[in-house]
């Protein structure tokens, strides 16, 4: 018995041993005909929506605009390499993510790793990142732990915020509001009884408290709901003028419709994630205009349109206007650090993007600590464009519009 | 006597792995060590009373949670302990309102098991602390989980192995050929049955603890992932669920055919999967080693005829 397990072992290992010898053949500066990029992401399972819209069409796309443009320059090996791509599905589990991008960093010999898509998977490969020594760019992933991530992790970099960041910003914007009179002091919150809603609901609550609004109703939802006309007619009894759900996509879309139906049309209507995609409007049809939401991009900015343009040329689909545009920033931040360094030295390229300054899709950047803190956190439907109504360094790009549009019956 | 020698100097020889192999190899022995431990006490209650339990992944997704509320608060060794008893106290209670279920019945109480432990953890964790995400900071390297499910696959093993030889091990094979039978005996039907699933689950749940600081993040969707259960019991069909090492001998090739599968096929992965399961139960219905030795006995008895 005990020498079938034996066997079996040798025999689990002789397979290994098999793979390793036949990928892992060490790769010389001197006869390098590319750059490895490689990359596990959900391609299938419950993060693949989301993957589908922010993270993986950015990463051809920035695959591409290298090709196109001759590849990276590398000065110390005097020639421009191309890029070329090691893909994985990590079919939407950590523990298939994080064997995922050990076999990139070891088996692949990847001379960069790009992240998986959200909060959790790019915590649960941090330490992996930071074992081998890769950047890691988290351009998907709101945590408000990113100060303490930072110190743990040195090569990690988290560029979306934290929870407080976007709550505490739609508390400031709603603060003016009542100020001028143009809202009252009733809000609702309904929140996907998941990560983000959670973390987005623990910031808000005592901060819209804080602020002197009375929370009227502040109440989960479990995740994967699929009938909203309890809630929101409880909610439009109650003479809110501002509804906030911190909601997931399908229940965004949900939301959206099941208020047109039930005609409770509030001064200010405030959606979680999936408000910024670019289906919205399909969805919402003329009823997203005055529609706000997490994210936000510049609608002034020439750059941005040119990405949006290529973006949609390419995958057939615009970007978003959360994470898109800050995915896409994080890849240009990567190359110039690449180019500047001039050498694939992942160390040196590390220590660039902490302290460098990039010029990116979404202006200069930055970072403080490891982290983006320069970020759109509101957003809202204008002309066709998610305009970003307040951000944490700079002015809004417009100026909100209070009360929304009211409801046009489908 | 021998035997016992030869599998001390095995687990040795395997306990040394970590000294040689570099981190991808030590990945796969992760997770076949992980599969082989779920797959090994899935088969010791499963196996003979032919009970198809798709609970795995609820026990397994309480170790991990234990570990993930305690990890601060107490020392290691006994955030395990404390695993250990959640998992006892929720088999017993589990085991206590189903066990007299049999068939189709219980195999959807399992899987629904799953997601009513999934759902009250959210619950629990939405409306009372707030928090849905949580992070085990733990400073326990690959090697420290390889070892960990080394030595609770080895415990399982010798389990198995006593439950085998002792009168339970009998008692349970007994209610799975004929419960009426077992009854005019005088087994204990629930007692066996009960006793047999709280060991199983509390492995499960060892098991989900000692994996949890390789993820570092924890949600319900991550650890209470339905997938595992489906796979534990593949897995423990492939081998043969009534053989000792039967579940291990499933548990090891079909990992690395999956991981050699989404290594090569990332697209098509699940297509490949699902023809594999089908193929599987059609094929082997009683798994590798009795096919085997079906295949060995037809052979010989060829061989013996003039």
């Amino acid at each position: 018995m005990t020498t079938i397990s034996r066997r079996t072992v040798l025999q689990g290992m002789g397979v290994s041993a098999l793979a390793t010898a036949l990928s892992g053949l060490p790769v010389l500066a001197q006869d390098r005909t590319a750059i490895r990029i490689g990359y596990a992401v959900p391609k299938t399972g419950a993060n693949a929506a989301g993957a589908g819209i922010s993270t993986i069409p950015n990463y051809l796309l920035w695959v591409d605009d290298v090709n196109k443009a001759g590849g990276l320059e590398l000065s110390k090996l005097g020639v421009p390499l191309p890029l070329e791509v090691v893909e994985y599905d990590d079919r939407s589990s950590s523990e298939e993510l994080v064997r995922a991008v050990e076999r990139l960093a070891t088996q692949d010999n990847a001379d960069f790793i790009l992240p998986s898509w959200g909060t959790g998977p790019n915590l649960a490969s941090g330490p992996t990142f930071d074992r081998f020594g890769y950047p890691q760019l988290g351009a998907t992933a709101v945590t408000d732990m990113a100060p303490d991530l930072v110190k743990r992790w040195k090569h990690s970099f988290w560029l979306l915020g934290g929870g407080h960041d976007y709550a505490n910003a739609l508390v400031q914007l709603l603060v003016k509001q009542r100020e001028a009179g143009t809202i009252n002091n009733k809000v609702a919150i309904a929140s996907v009884a998941d990560g983000f809603g959670i973390d987005l609901s623990k910031a808000a609550t005592p901060s819209f408290t804080e602020a002197g609004f009375e929370l009227v109703y502040d109440k989960t939802y479990p995740l994967g709901t699929s009938d909203f006309a309890p809630i929101i007619n409880e909610v439009s009894g109650l003479g809110v003028d501002t509804f906030v759900a911190f909601s997931y996509p399908p229940d965004t879309f949900a939301l959206t419709q099941q208020s047109v139906v039930a005609n409770f049309s509030p001064k200010v209507f405030y959606l979680g994630v999936g408000t910024a995609f670019p289906i919205y409007p399909g969805i919402a049809g003329p009823n997203h205009d005055g529609v706000m939401g997490v994210g936000g991009i510049d609608p002034d900015s020439e750059k941005l349109a040119a990405y949006f343009e290529r973006h949609t040329a390419l995958n057939g689909q615009a970007p978003d206007s959360w994470a898109s545009a800050i995915t896409y920033a994080s890849l240009e931040m990567l190359q110039q650090a690449i180019e500047r360094v001039g050498d694939i030295d992942r160390e040196a390229i590390t220590a660039e993007l902490s302290s460098g300054e990039f010029d990116t899709v979404i202006g200069k950047v930055k970072l403080v600590d490891n982290q983006l803190r320069s970020l759109w956190t509101v957003g809202q439907w204008q002309g066709g464009k998610f305009v970003g109504l307040a951000h944490t360094e700079r002015d809004g790009s417009r100026d909100p519009v209070v009360p929304k549009p009211v409801w046009v019956a489908a | 006597m021998m035997k016992l020698v030869f599998a001390l100097a095995a687990l040795a020889a395997l306990a040394l792995v970590p000294a040689f192999a570099g981190p991808y190899p030590l990945g796969l022995g992760i997770g076949i060590l992980g599969y082989g431990v779920l797959a090994t006490a899935w088969a010791m209650f499963s196996g003979p009373t032919r009970y198809i339990s798709l609970a795995t992944v609820a026990f397994f997704g309480l170790g991990a949670y234990t570990v993930a509320v305690l990890a601060d608060m107490l020392p290691y060794p006994l955030v395990l302990l404390v695993a250990a008893f959640v998992g006892l106290v929720v088999a017993l209670i589990v085991g206590l309102a189903t066990l007299r279920l049999a068939g189709i019945y219980f195999v959807i109480f399992t899987f629904g098991l799953t997601e009513l432990v999934r759902q009250l953890v959210t619950y629990y964790e939405v409306n009372v602390t707030r928090t849905l995400g949580r992070y085990v900071f733990l400073p326990l390297g690959p090697e420290h989980i390889y070892w960990q499910l080394l030595a609770l696959l080895a415990a399982t093993l010798a389990i198995a192995f006593w439950v085998s030889r002792a009168r339970i091990g009998l008692a349970l094979r007994v209610i799975g050929d004929d419960p009426v039978v077992a009854s005019h005996l005088g087994i204990r039907i629930t007692r066996t049955k009960l006793t047999l699933f709280s060991i199983s689950c509390v492995i499960m749940t060892l098991a989900g603890a000692i994996q949890a600081p390789r993820w570092t993040y924890i949600e319900p969707s991550i650890v209470f992932n339905p997938t595992t259960s489906f796979l534990v019991v593949i897995m423990a069909l492939l081998g043969g669920p009534n053989r000792l090492f039967g579940p291990l001998l499933g548990a090891v090739p079909l990992f690395l055919l999956f991981e050699w599968l989404s290594a090569n096929f990332p697209n098509h992965y699940s297509i490949i999967l699902g023809l594999l399961f089908i193929a599987i139960v059609f094929v082997l219905p009683n798994g590798v080693l009795a096919a085997g030795d079906s295949l060995w006995s037809r052979l010989t008895r060829r061989e013996a005829r003039p």
